[in-house]
């Protein structure tokens, strides 16, 4: 076996690689822009004194940071269709795997980030909202002038390492059927009998990716610490 | 009536009470020094003046309009009191221009030019417009404050409040900005000062108000303050912070 490595295979699959990869990326696109917003506001209803926010958000960071990301998956591509379908009395597949993974992603990351944006938000000198009220800012304007772009810069470099590990979490859709990155190797490697060579390569590229992305963000943090 | 009006305001942390009844007034045009040893509840009782810092009972007007009734617009009657902070509280992230248009701009909705005209005005005023767009980490501590004075004034208050302002800076650096709020006290602005500087005092202050353990134990005249005896603990209070 040793030594007979047909590394066209690759080539020959790269049509399934490349919609995989476009699948990866697209998830991966949506669960971090959806996470950074939705772990914004649940960061902000954690640090507020109204127990009618900060209780069910504190609830739903901790519920979901306790539970393994791949059931997150499960729950979302089983238990969706069917509440919807006990709500609207439907039967059926209410929503593709794709939507109930992006709704898992979304979930599963809004939590992670939020706990992210809250220190980054506490590392904030109480002084600097104080000023800002004091102009006559509301709290929104006082958040989103003041706090939240001083927060955000403190915060750039673990919010990238997140997001690279967001990205590799992406190949956990293959437990719904999807066909990522990892998916589209797995059946390439089916079809043509060649799945050594396609993980390799899948191994490679990940990473590529992912080391690039450390590196880069080692090169910001050193950027960014100088104030 | 009074510009500020202070009555029998209370507060506790938890179980604890910080501020005990405490009651004065500052009149229009009128500059009054807050002091007293530390843990007082000087800096505690500005605060609620401009509800930074709530507190449970009694009443503040200024302008006669309520600090602490749910229904008045706390960020309307802020941005009509300027603050000053003992630690500055510039916004780091963003010019020094930036940091007196941002208030203007998005509080009084003032455009862009418009904003930056009026606070390079008062930039001038403090004497620090050619550092207009640096950052205030560039800024020695006693421009910072000043560029911090500027800001609140760019906001044409009706009176201003100051927390301690010369506190975290180097002795040097007192000076520069004491100067500032003397010329602003000679000009008329209505302000309550808490701060040690008792040179300070001596020379604008209206009225001195000696605060200890959150109870208001002294309110009298500058002369009154300085000359006559006062109660043991102010008496205290002066002669070690006037030895130093």
């Amino acid at each position: 076996m040793g030594g007979d490595f047909d590394w066209a295979v690759i080539w020959r699959s790269r049509e399934v690689l490349w919609s995989g990869m476009l699948l990866s990326l697209k998830l991966f696109a949506i669960a971090l822009t959806g996470g950074i917003f939705f772990g914004t506001l649940l960061a902000l209803a954690r640090l507020s004194s109204w127990k009618i926010l900060s209780w069910p958000a504190t609830g739903f960071v901790n519920l979901i940071r306790s539970i393994p990301f791949i059931m997150a998956i499960f729950w979302f591509y089983f238990l969706t269709p069917m509440l919807v379908g006990r709500i609207t009395g439907q039967q059926g597949e209410a929503v593709g795997p794709f939507t109930s993974a992006v709704v898992a992603f979304i979930l599963v990351e809004s939590a992670y980030y939020s706990e992210i944006i809250r220190a980054g938000i506490q590392s904030i000198p109480r002084g600097q909202p104080w000023a800002a009220y004091a102009l006559g800012m509301n709290y929104w304007q006082a958040m989103g002038f003041v706090v939240l772009p001083q927060a955000f810069r403190n915060m750039v470099p673990i919010m990238l390492t997140q997001a690279i590990i967001l990205f590799q979490d992406t190949s956990l859709v293959y437990v719904v059927g999807l066909k990522d990155f990892l998916g589209a190797a797995s059946k390439g490697g089916q079809l043509t009998g060649r799945i050594v060579e396609l993980y390799i390569f899948v191994a490679v590229v990940f990473f590529l990716i992912c080391f690039g992305a450390s590196w880069a963000v080692k090169k910001i943090q050193a950027k960014y610490s100088v104030r | 009536m009074a510009m500020i009006d202070v009555s029998g305001v209370s507060k506790w942390y938890g179980a604890f009470q910080v501020l005990t009844e405490c009651s004065t007034q500052v009149a229009k045009g009128e500059v009054i020094v807050i002091c007293g040893p530390s843990g007082s509840g000087k800096s505690t009782l500005i605060k609620c003046v401009n509800a930074l810092e709530p507190f449970q009972k009694g009443t503040i007007t200024v302008d006669g309009i309520s600090v602490g009734d749910p229904k008045t617009n706390m960020p309307k009657l802020r941005s009509r009191i300027g603050m000053v902070f003992q630690n500055f509280e510039l916004f780091p992230h963003m010019t020094v221009e930036d940091n007196l248009a941002i208030g203007q701009m998005k509080v009084l909705g003032r455009p862009r030019a418009e904003a930056m005209e009026r606070g390079m005005k008062y930039l001038d005023r403090v004497g620090l417009k050619a550092h207009a767009p640096k950052h205030p980490g560039q800024l020695s501590g006693g421009q910072q404050q000043r560029v911090a004075i500027a800001r609140a004034l760019s906001m044409d208050p009706i009176a201003m409040l100051f927390d301690e302002p010369t506190s975290a800076l180097d002795p040097e650096m007192i000076t520069e900005v004491l100067d500032v709020m003397v010329e602003l006290a000679r000009e008329g602005m209505t302000m309550m000062c808490v701060t040690h500087e008792m040179g300070f005092a001596r020379t604008v202050a209206h009225r001195v108000v000696f605060m200890d353990q959150g109870r208001i134990v002294e309110d009298c005249t500058k002369d009154e303050f300085f000359g006559s005896p006062r109660g043991e603990r102010a008496q205290l209070f002066l002669s070690k912070i006037l030895h130093n």
